[in-house]
């Protein structure tokens, strides 16, 4: 081996140690931020955390069952309102790229991306709490509707301008109208990377806690109501960090390792369900 | 505009072989006028012995022409040049043939006296001669003027191949001595006329390659024969 | 005067005419008068006229850039969705004016079908790519659809390759079946002409192969217009053929005569590759 040549191998050999070492640097957080939630937290997690409703103040036990199905109706709503107004935001922008009207929305989008959550919050308050002097779930899904809303613009539009352009003209030269070769063609083709754009936005407002206090607020009861207030893990964690109980600490802590869990359970399902729908589309 | 060709090589040297068999072809078709005029039983021989490197320049050009074929899918007027020349290079080996054909009957005359002079049969060779020399020129030069020229001639040839027969008949008639040489001299003059012919079939060629259009088979047949 | 020792006897030949390059008349499909294309300001076809005929197949050839993809895209008017794109002049197929104020684009191109140089099945099964332009133009009956699609890919000589999996993604086809695929797409409207730009350049020998043979069979019942910039494949496959060089037709003449005899020196140029 040459002098050259077994110099260049001990570099390599440095850099690819030091990048090794990046990625676990870059890991620790995340890794001690699991290990502590579940270090706190896997004691409160049993049966009746998933089950049971909050226990009245200085009681132990109890659970955050209420607070669980909440933040699955807060998402839902906010998909149901996000996706549409996204989704059809995004292939306007990919079929009208450069006019002045696109330039105005992708700005708008972006801004609106960047607005600190509880100013969409505030925002939410008083577009749907004021006017009907009650705090609800609707509100709370709208106000992560409205962070939603980038994201999915953002990457339906990216997606669709990712699909090969031979496909439209297959669709035009086949006698398709132009609205039917986007929405029969082009939007299905761009499904399994517009479909993890909308999960990763979920798992993005599902830990959104900021918006939620002025238009959710929070419920200590079992409330499944459109127009009441609704419960939900991130307010809910909010809450019992705050207080003085252990009881309450060790059930935020769980309620943390739980959000954790469902934003990762949405990251992998994100994942999966490209993958499968990558079949489909493997060029 | 027009660039060149890694092809254009090959075809050149196509063309020179061509030119270099005319050259061997009009060779032995002017030693064997020599050797019918002065009775030159050597110069018959020669003649002779000479026809093998012809034919295998005829090999050597068909393979070529059928490599280039392969490589190059010719089109156009170098797809033309091609037909051309592979309908050129038999006609030459055969003129060459007729040649040798005819020293050998030169070979035979030779051991016998010399016959009368037969008035038409020098012209006719001559005639010939000059039809094959101008159908070369034709196709070096890419004159279809030239070459239709060349093939008008085609019935002076058969005129005179007639008239030397008729000569030849009345030598028959006069004296039976005469009818062995007379009759390898009817030979001979069938030989010049069907090396006129060949000259004229290469000028048909030319045409077709100059101009595109296919000619044989048509107007100076209708002479009728 | 005939004699028995004549070696050979000269047969007297009929007289014939001179063997020309003729130019057949048959009935015009597609009628190309004065026509002009221009991306903005730049003019890419300068005045075309020809005449394609009916059930022939017409090969465009050309150096890259002379024009024959905008033109062979103009006449199902795909050229309409690119901005700043103007045309003038007449292309009329059958008498009616492609680019007249009465034309249904979507009819035009359920007519008029095309196939294009790099293969674009969609991403869903085979059967609904062939069904694709049935189901847009309102066919329910799924009977009906089963045996056009049948037709269709058979038409394609295609249908023995994938008849056992024809709710399989069309994806998961070679190159050449998805090109196949899209040609079988393009029969199932039924369309009178179709149109092929280029259609075996992404393809390998054997796939081309399939695609030409095919081609041969389907010009009985359709008439094709195919660019191509293989100029054997231009010899080997088509009728007529048409020389474009920097947006202007410089011949149009039987494939014949194109590549046997052409007579503008840029034509003979080009096909012979003199061409700089």
């Amino acid at each position: 081996m040459t002098a050259n040549l077994r110099r260049r191998k001990l570099f390599s050999r440095l850099f690819e140690i030091l990048c090794g070492l990046a990625v676990v640097i870059a890991l620790i957080p995340l890794a001690m931020i699991l290990f502590y939630v579940i270090k706190e937290g896997a004691g409160a997690l049993n049966w009746d955390f998933f089950t049971r409703m909050p226990k009245p103040v200085g009681e132990t036990g109890g659970g955050m069952a209420n607070a669980i199905v909440g933040t699955l109706i807060l998402i839902g709503i906010a998909a149901l309102f996000a996706v549409p107004i996204g989704g059809i935001c995004g292939v306007h922008l990919a079929e009208y790229p450069s006019t002045k009207f696109s330039s105005v929305v992708r700005f708008a989008a972006d801004v609106l991306n960047g607005v600190p959550s509880i100013v969409v919050g505030i925002f939410a308050y008083g577009l749907v709490v004021l006017p009907v002097k009650r705090f609800s779930a609707i509100a709370g899904g709208v106000a992560l509707g409205f962070l939603m809303i980038p994201i999915v613009v953002r990457t339906t539009e990216e997606l669709l301008r990712l699909v090969p352009g031979g496909l439209r003209e297959g669709a035009l030269a086949l006698g398709a109208t132009r609205g039917r070769a986007v929405f029969g063609v082009i939007v299905p083709a761009a499904l399994p990377g517009i479909l993890t754009g909308i999960l990763v936005a979920l798992a993005r407002v599902a830990g959104e806690t900021a918006p939620l206090l002025f238009t959710a607020l929070n419920n200590r009861f079992w409330s499944t109501s459109l127009t009441q207030p609704i419960a939900s893990l991130t307010v809910q964690v909010y809450t019992y960090a705050q207080s003085p109980y252990d009881d309450w600490h060790r059930q935020a802590w769980a309620g943390a390792f739980l959000l954790v869990m469902i934003i990762l359970t949405l990251s992998i399902a994100a994942r999966l369900a490209v993958r499968r729908l990558e079949r489909m589309n493997r060029p | 505009m027009t660039v060149p060709r890694h092809f254009d090589k090959d075809i050149e040297e196509l063309n020179h072989l061509l030119l270099r068999m005319g050259a061997m072809v009009e060779d032995a078709m002017a030693r064997s006028i020599r050797a019918l005029l002065e009775r030159d039983t050597v110069l018959a021989n020669e003649v002779i012995a000479r026809d093998d490197e012809i034919d295998r320049m005829e090999i050597v050009i068909d393979q070529k022409t059928i490599e280039l074929i392969a490589k190059m899918q010719p089109t156009a007027s170098d797809l033309r040049f091609v037909a051309t020349i592979m309908k050129i290079t038999p006609e030459l080996e055969r003129i060459a043939d007729l040649a040798q054909d005819v020293c050998e009957r030169v070979i035979e005359l030779n051991r016998e006296p010399m016959l009368k002079p037969v008035s038409d049969l020098p012209r006719l060779a001559h005639d010939a001669q000059a039809m094959v020399r101008q159908a070369l020129d034709a196709f070096v030069r890419g004159d279809a003027a030239l070459a239709r020229q060349v093939i008008a001639q085609d019935d002076n040839v058969d005129d005179l191949t007639e008239s030397s027969f008729r000569n030849l008949l009345t030598y028959m008639l006069e004296d039976a001595r005469n009818i062995s040489s007379a009759i390898r001299l009817t030979f001979i003059g069938k030989y010049f006329e069907r090396m006129a012919d060949g000259a004229t079939n290469i000028c048909e060629m030319v045409v077709y390659l100059v101009e595109g259009k296919m000619i044989k088979h048509t107007a100076h047949a209708a002479a009728g024969e | 005067m005939n004699l028995v020792l004549e070696p050979e006897s000269k047969i007297a030949a009929p007289r014939m005419a001179p063997i020309q390059m003729n130019d057949i008349q048959t009935e015009s499909k597609i009628s190309v008068r004065d026509f002009d294309f221009f991306y903005g300001p730049l003019q890419v076809l300068h005045g075309i006229s020809l005449e394609i005929p009916a059930q022939k197949v017409t090969a465009l050839i050309g150096p890259s850039g002379c024009g024959k993809s905008t033109f062979i895209r103009s006449i199902n008017r795909m050229n309409d969705i690119i901005t700043d794109a103007r045309a003038s002049g007449t292309i009329t197929i059958d008498g009616k004016d492609v680019y007249g104020g009465d034309t249904d684009v979507v009819e035009l191109r359920r007519k008029v079908g095309m196939v294009f140089q790099k293969s674009n099945p969609f991403p869903k099964s085979i059967y609904d790519n062939v069904a694709y332009g049935l189901r847009i133009g309102g066919m329910r009956n799924k009977r009906q659809m089963d045996e056009i699609i049948e037709r269709s890919l058979t038409r394609a000589a295609l249908w023995h390759e994938v008849k056992d999996r024809l709710h399989a993604s069309a994806l998961a086809l070679s190159g050449g079946q998805q090109q196949r695929l899209c040609i079988a797409r393009a029969l199932a409207v039924d369309p009178e002409i179709l149109l092929m730009d280029e259609p075996a350049s992404a393809l390998d020998p054997i796939a081309t192969s399939k695609i030409e043979e095919l081609i041969y069979e389907l010009k009985d019942n359709y008439t094709i217009v195919i660019v191509t910039h293989n100029m054997q494949q231009a010899a080997r496959v088509s009728d007529r053929t048409a020389f474009f060089m920097l947006g202007k037709l410089i011949e149009y003449a039987d494939t014949n005569a194109i590549f046997m005899n052409p007579r503008e020196k840029m034509t003979e140029d080009y096909v012979t590759g003199r061409f700089g």
